[in-house]
């Protein structure tokens, strides 16, 4: 069973076209690492499989369900890390927590497990996540993606602005999710790092797939 | 969906109690506004005797302005908008949690500003019970379109120009319904208030099912 | 940047059927002014002032049913996301405020010799048409803000339709305010007006009608030419944006 069927993907930005065509298939399990320049379209492809971008024309199917007709069921099986963290300010990180996981239906008692995966120490947890560093900020939001426990993980830039020991807890995560058979779709400049974690090498340029290497 | 709605709605209040915006901002500013209108007409004791149910509505008009800005802000600072559809809550519940929590604090400031009222122009309160059901019934529509609007413009540019532009004429009818009442109320004119609060009540019901219907597509897509 | 190249698209808005609405127009234009100012005699009471309704009726007729197509253009828009009547729905406000400025602003030069007030807070039909500016005027703000197109469709066609539910409460409210109204009642039924004024105000209210549809056309084929331009040549769009792949892929890292 495919986890993520494009065909034919178009998706305007306005009056640009984000995505210009794209068709990319991804099986159960799979890490997939999307690679390109700024601009060349990674982030609006990984929003589409969230079920969070209209398309022009071509069908898109997550988990076999069309991101657009039946989007409520794409957006309840994904986590998606975006540029953005989607936490609030002015509550703690335990108070984004678990207001997420009850916005999600989750377990509330996952919230602790995720932060100590994540390495978000116990000090800070009383914290307004105002006070959080950039990487403390970005820990916590992908907390809240393994609170949701997806099936399908959407990963934009996770490495950014986080220190070794975060990189590391990060790839260890995106493996043990694959293991216990999530997909992980994850856009990183940072080849070094993620060459190694992911199994295919997607190239995204021009709002295209250019190259699709399985290693 | 109603576990929904509590669950934003206490998500604003908390970080409201948080913030502290309202209280330590948005309180002063009302009282400031009551102080000046004092100045503007010469504190003039008959003048602003007649004329306090209008600048209390008035501002309580400003002050949503503010509230339904800093409402609407905490959605859309860090992308929690996406997140929320991206969580499955129904956007009915997103509108009407967002809107109780704007109502709370609405009618915190009126608390407020009735003892403005009673303390600065020395008004005098005939009938509490007919202030307390204005205030009721008035801030539920506020809170509705003052909501809606919000999400409106949460996508536009100069959105803090354009949502007094489109949300001061919206509630005109607020204005002049609850100062009609108010002026009953402190009986500085000899009209029916309860009659008003009928015509306050239809403006709530029919804002509130507006935003139900609308929020969910401005969520999706703007 | 290249032009798209389609030849069906046309240079100007004009057609025999916009030609001869605005030959109509002026026609009925030239009629108006004859009849208004020398063939419709003075009213008893109002004397040369009467004459202003040749205007100000017709154009608050057409403010109100330029905003009732907005209306019904926003409902479609929501309902087929049909882009004909989005283009449809902004066309008709535009033209409605223009509509909607001047019957405010012959009522009130209207209102000063006869009323003896430039402006009458206990008309209800004056207050609501205010209203109705205000709302529609920020019914444009949104428009002109910019975003996506669709975006910023469904965002006004939302404004035009709280607009539309609230307009009659605020006229209601107004109504009970002052429980009273200066308003001519109808000078159309109470059976007082000569019977050339009458035929001369019916006459304006064609001519502001065909007045309308002239504009209209022109307003909707300019929207029509102006997304055309900007977004008709999805195909160009794409193959520029494929394109890019190559020149990065040449140009190295970037």
């Amino acid at each position: 069973m495919s986890i993520i069927a494009l065909d034919g993907v178009v998706a305007l930005l306005g009056r640009f076209p984000a995505l210009a065509g794209v068709d990319l298939d991804v099986g159960a399990g799979e890490i997939v690492l999307l690679q390109g320049p700024n601009g060349a379209g990674k982030s609006t492809l990984l929003r589409v499989c969230a079920g969070l971008q209209r398309i022009e024309s071509g069908r898109a199917l997550v988990l076999e369900h069309d991101v657009v007709s039946d989007r409520a069921a794409v957006r309840r099986s994904v986590g998606l890390l975006g540029h953005d963290t989607a936490l609030y300010d002015d509550l703690s990180v335990e108070e984004n927590l678990r207001f997420w996981a009850r916005a999600s239906r989750v377990d509330v008692d996952a919230v602790d497990g995720a932060l100590d995966r994540l390495g978000v120490a116990d000090r800070l947890r009383d914290v307004p996540v105002r006070h959080l560093s950039a990487g403390q900020r970005r820990r916590t939001a992908l907390a809240a993606v393994v609170v949701r426990r997806p099936r399908l993980w959407l990963l934009d830039e996770p490495h950014a602005g986080l220190d070794q020991q975060g990189r590391d807890l990060i790839d260890g995560l995106v493996r043990q999710a694959a293991t216990a058979g999530a997909t992980v779709l994850l856009a990183s400049h940072e080849l070094d790092r993620t060459m190694g974690l992911a199994s295919r090498h997607v190239t995204v340029a021009g709002g295209t797939i250019t190259e699709d290497r399985t290693i | 969906m109603w576990r929904d709605v509590v669950l934003v709605a206490g998500k604003d209040l908390r970080i409201e109690w948080r913030s502290r915006v309202t209280f330590s901002q948005v309180v002063p500013f009302a009282g400031l506004v009551l102080v000046l209108f004092g100045f503007a007409l010469d504190a003039n004791r008959p003048v602003l005797e007649r004329a306090t149910s209008g600048l209390f509505w008035i501002t309580i008009m400003f002050v949503t302005t503010l509230a339904v800005q800093r409402s609407t802000s905490i959605e859309t600072t860090d992308g929690a908008r996406r997140a929320l559809l991206l969580a499955g809550v129904e956007p009915v519940a997103v509108f009407a949690g967002k809107a109780a929590a704007v109502a709370v604090q609405l009618l915190a400031v009126e608390l407020v500003l009735v003892g403005g009222i009673v303390v600065l122009y020395g008004a005098e309160i005939d009938s509490f019970l007919l202030v307390v059901a204005t205030c009721l019934v008035a801030t539920v529509g506020i809170a509705a379109a003052g909501t809606l609007l919000g999400a409106l413009v949460a996508g536009v540019r100069a959105r803090e120009t354009v949502l007094p532009i489109l949300l001061l004429p919206v509630l005109a009818p607020v204005l002049i319904g609850a100062t009609r009442a108010f002026d009953d109320a402190l009986g500085s004119v000899a009209v029916d208030g309860w009659a008003w609060i009928g015509m306050l009540a239809g403006f709530g019901l029919i804002n509130l099912v507006l935003g139900a219907l609308s929020y969910g597509v401005l969520l999706e897509e703007t | 940047m290249t032009t798209p190249a389609s030849s069906e698209v046309p240079v100007h808005t004009g057609s025999t059927t916009t030609r001869l609405l605005g030959i109509a127009v002026l026609v009925g234009l030239v009629a108006l002014i004859l009849l208004g100012f020398f063939g419709a005699p003075k009213d008893d009471e109002q004397a040369d002032a009467v004459r202003l309704i040749f205007v100000h009726v017709p154009s608050a007729f057409l403010t109100y049913a330029a905003f009732s197509v907005t209306a019904v253009g926003s409902v479609m828009w929501l309902w087929k996301r049909s882009v004909w009547w989005d283009l449809v729905a902004h066309g008709s406000a535009e033209i409605g405020v223009v509509f909607c400025s001047l019957t405010l602003f012959t009522g009130s030069v209207w209102g000063r010799p006869t009323w003896n007030t430039y402006w009458d807070w206990g008309d209800v039909r004056l207050v609501t048409t205010l209203i109705l500016l205000l709302l529609m005027v920020g019914y444009l703000a949104v428009r002109s803000m910019g975003g996506d197109d669709s975006a910023v469709a469904t965002r006004s066609a939302i404004v035009a339709l709280i607009a539309a539910v609230n307009l009659p409460i605020v006229n209601r409210s107004v109504e009970w305010w002052f429980d009273r109204t200066l308003h001519q009642k109808s000078s159309l039924t109470d059976g007082n007006l000569e019977d050339l004024t009458l035929f001369t105000l019916l006459l304006g209210v064609v001519v502001w009608s065909l007045f309308y549809v002239w504009v209209m056309i022109h307003r909707f084929r300019v929207g029509w030419l102006e997304r055309e331009l900007r977004f008709g040549d999805l195909d160009l769009a794409l193959a520029q944006r494929r394109a890019e792949a190559h020149t990065i892929n040449d140009g190295g890292d970037r």
